[in-house]
């Protein structure tokens, strides 16, 4: 108990929401992860609940298909007491064509505190929040190809669990950069810790100017890969090779996929291996290097989400002021310990 | 009655004139442009010795009136309020309207709804039937009827056989077809411009090649069959070249681009606010710079706005959802002055050369773009030092759909005359009302 660190305080953040992942400063970022470090002793416990957010009602609005972002949202949610209530397309009244703003506005009116939003357009999160201001709190769980916070945010969580320090690491992005959400996400929050960040894809998947955020961009997996200490797979999707932009999977696996047998040419001797999932093995990594707990930290940011989630609810559903009086908080974080 | 617009700097490029001088309207017509007219000749004084410059009405030859078949975005009425509001006595309508304006009917319904707003309003008809690309317009016959120009605005001609031969057909007439330069297969799904701002935004991108191909195709069409080619709103730095070359070489064109181009980028994609949403798409900086140096040398003959008025409730959709256009009407002169003439980049004559006498010579519209004695009473009263600030709620427009909304724009149109009659007065115009004796 008396190596349980420290509860964040009142500390630099001030946000109500988290849309994206370059308006981020360090500070901010360093006290999520704080943040997300004290909440994810939690999840290892019997008992997996605590009442910071007793009496807040977190609505996920989901507008794509998405299990695991969707559950990692709910459980953060629950696991801190708050109510977590799942809206999605096929039971909403989307399909009715109402939009947005209004289903929003609708949520907000029913005493919504927090809205966790997933969408394919780009800028949504933005949009609500220059509708609502601090009316309501938005959390982006990912719009169209624009960015992933809470993913680029648990990416960052688990490696620095392993590495600690990531400044100078170099951390290759494989894959379809274009459409990639996690990958913008990831640019611009390892950027920010230093990190050497290169992408490899096929040119027809490398976005314009993508070099501009601060990256090294290859076409070429061997020269990608040299000395390489983290390797981050992205979801490779068959509708590429219907748009034209690969010619074949086949193709796309014979250049990009990740092997063993490429790890070990090229990269690191400690290399770790990284996927947002879900994956599609044999596809953008194979199963051999998925399933090797020696290298694979995929489970990891798994749990690391929840946590990572749970810090952002917990952060932006409370004030500064509320979070410097913490005393009560760890008075009741002490007594559940005490009890397990 | 007589109103004299006293010692004002009048300004009419179509005879290179730029001097103090009184112009006196008399009914319908301008009657005396002199240096010194007695008071005693006119009913009403204006006295616009403060400055004011007396040009030319504007002339946009690119607006979409959604009449037919929208008047939630506007109808030919509140079009034509706003383009007065903004100094503008003429302006050619787009035919993508529903139905499409591609029959003489269609051409005599709008020569009828302009009829009550006072000014001049010009269809410019579809090429092909209901802009589907295939069948020509009775080109000839649209053209008697009133039609002057062609084009599918909207969307371009995809056919290269079906362009060349509106080519060669509306050649016969003299009569320019505007081309929406545009390769639908290179934009796919982009909603904006594709560069650095597309990809930091996650938005699909349009890239310049996607006009610049067109702009490079028609300009060989042009050359083959000697037709004449009118460009609208060109965006890319890419097509500014194809352009300025062609020129040199001698080609028949001529082409437009939009106040929204000049002075702003894809840098203001960054709050995904749909307002700044259309197609082509606001580009980079460097395609800026490169559109200011056309209008500057030339190679750019026509300002025109590109006027696509769009509901609030469309326009506040996703940013990938939402539809492509701005309303312009109510700030093309003010955006042309205070980034043209209060930065020093071009003279007056030029200004109003761009937004009134070019267009109307390229369109052959003849009671337009001319201050002279004897002719039509267009006149546009300009006070080039009124800053004012975009407020989208006072716009006569029916739309609020514009990327300048909030921002302080230096010069405007106070007072619009067309056909001899005051129909837009600025409040803080010199001078009395004159609205109440129309």
């Amino acid at each position: 108990m008396a190596s349980h660190p420290p509860l964040p305080g009142s500390g630099v953040w001030n946000r109500r929401h988290v849309i994206d992942s370059a308006s981020l400063t360090l500070d901010e970022v360093e006290e999520v992860l704080r943040t997300a470090k004290s909440f994810s002793h939690i999840l290892s416990r019997p008992v997996k609940k605590i009442p910071t957010l007793r009496g807040k009602v977190v609505v996920n609005m989901f507008y794509e298909n998405s299990t695991r972002t969707r559950t990692s949202f709910e459980l953060a949610a629950q696991y801190l007491s708050a109510d977590a209530i799942n809206f999605s397309v096929s039971t909403s009244s989307v399909k009715k064509g109402e939009s947005l703003i209004d289903t929003a506005e609708t949520l907000a009116a029913m005493g919504t505190d927090a809205v966790v939003i997933r969408h394919a357009s780009s800028g949504v999160c933005q949009q609500l929040v220059n509708y609502f201001g601090d009316r309501i709190c938005v959390l982006n769980a990912g719009d169209g190809y624009h960015d992933h916070p809470t993913q680029g945010l648990l990416d960052l969580f688990s490696l620095k669990e392993r590495l600690d320090d990531i400044s100078g690491k170099k951390i290759v992005i494989v894959g379809d950069i274009l459409h990639s959400r996690v990958a913008r996400s990831n640019i611009h929050l390892l950027k920010l810790f230093g990190a050497n960040v290169h992408l490899v894809a096929p040119s027809t998947l490398l976005p314009m100017q993508i070099e501009a955020l601060g990256c090294t961009a290859h076409t070429n997996i061997e020269e990608a890969l040299q000395d390489a200490d983290v390797v981050m797979c992205l979801r490779m999707q068959m509708e590429r090779q219907r748009a034209g932009l690969i010619p074949a999977m086949r193709e796309y696996i014979r250049f990009y996929s990740i092997t063993h047998e490429r790890l070990q040419k090229f990269c690191k001797p400690d290399v770790l291996v990284m996927h947002p999932g879900p994956m599609n093995r044999g596809v953008e990594i194979a199963s051999d290097v998925a399933d090797n707990k020696e290298i694979s930290l995929i489970t990891n940011q798994v749990t690391s989400g929840v946590a990572i989630r749970m810090a952002l609810l917990y952060l932006c559903l409370s004030t500064p002021a509320e979070r410097s009086g913490l005393e009560r908080f760890q008075a009741d974080l002490n007594e559940r310990m005490a009890a397990v | 009655m007589k109103t004299l617009l006293k010692g004002g700097r009048v300004i009419n490029p179509a005879t290179n004139l730029d001097a103090v001088m009184d112009v006196l309207i008399e009914d319908n017509l301008v009657s005396a442009i002199e240096t010194n007219i007695p008071a005693e000749r006119a009913d009403d004084v204006i006295d616009l010795t403060s400055g004011h410059w007396v040009v030319p009405g504007l002339v946009d030859v690119h607006v979409h009136f959604r009449d037919p078949g929208n008047p939630d975005k506007e109808t030919t009425l509140t079009g034509a309020a706003a383009a007065v509001a903004g100094g503008f006595t003429t302006v050619c309508v787009m035919p993508n309207t529903s139905p499409v304006i591609d029959s003489t009917p269609m051409v005599q319904y709008l020569f009828n709804a302009a009829l009550p707003t006072g000014i001049q309003i010009f269809p410019i008809a579809a090429v092909t039937r209901g802009l589907e690309g295939e069948e020509m317009t009775p080109i000839g016959t649209l053209l008697q009827n009133g039609a002057v120009g062609f084009s599918d605005d909207g969307r371009p001609v995809a056919s290269a056989n079906m362009m060349r031969k509106a080519l060669e057909y509306s050649k016969m007439f003299d009569v320019p077809i505007v081309c929406h330069a545009e390769d639908c297969t290179l934009c796919g799904n982009g909603v904006m411009h594709e560069g650095y701002y597309s990809t930091l935004l996650g938005l699909p991108g349009i890239p310049s090649v996607a006009e610049s191909v067109m702009v490079a195709r028609d300009i060989e069409l042009a050359r083959f069959t000697g037709g004449r080619v009118h460009f609208a709103h060109i965006s890319s730095k890419e097509s500014v070249a194809l352009i300025r070359k062609a020129k040199a070489e001698g080609l028949d064109i001529t082409a437009e681009t939009t106040p929204h181009y000049l002075a702003l980028t894809d840098a203001c994609c960054q709050g995904y606010d749909p307002d700044f949403k259309m197609n082509g798409p606001l580009r980079a900086e460097s395609d800026r710079q490169a559109l200011i140096a056309a209008i500057e040398d030339g190679t750019i003959d026509v300002i025109a706005t590109d006027h696509a008025p769009h509901t609030p409730d469309e326009k506040s959709m996703a940013f990938d959802c939402a539809p492509n256009g701005v309303v312009g009407l109510e700030t093309s002169l003010g955006v042309m002055l205070t980034h043209f003439y209060h930065s020093g980049r071009l003279q007056p004559l030029d200004i109003i050369r761009l937004m009134s006498s070019r267009p109307a010579e390229i369109f052959k519209l003849k009671a337009s773009g001319n201050l002279g004695v004897g002719q039509r009473a267009d006149v546009t009263v300009i006070d080039p030092e009124l800053a004012w600030t975009v407020e989208p709620a006072q716009f006569k427009s029916k739309s609020r759909n514009t990327p300048f909304n909030g921002q302080t724009l230096k010069g405007k149109a106070v007072y619009t005359f067309a056909n001899g009659r005051c129909l837009f007065q600025q409040a803080e115009a010199p001078g009395k009302a004159l609205a109440s004796k129309v």
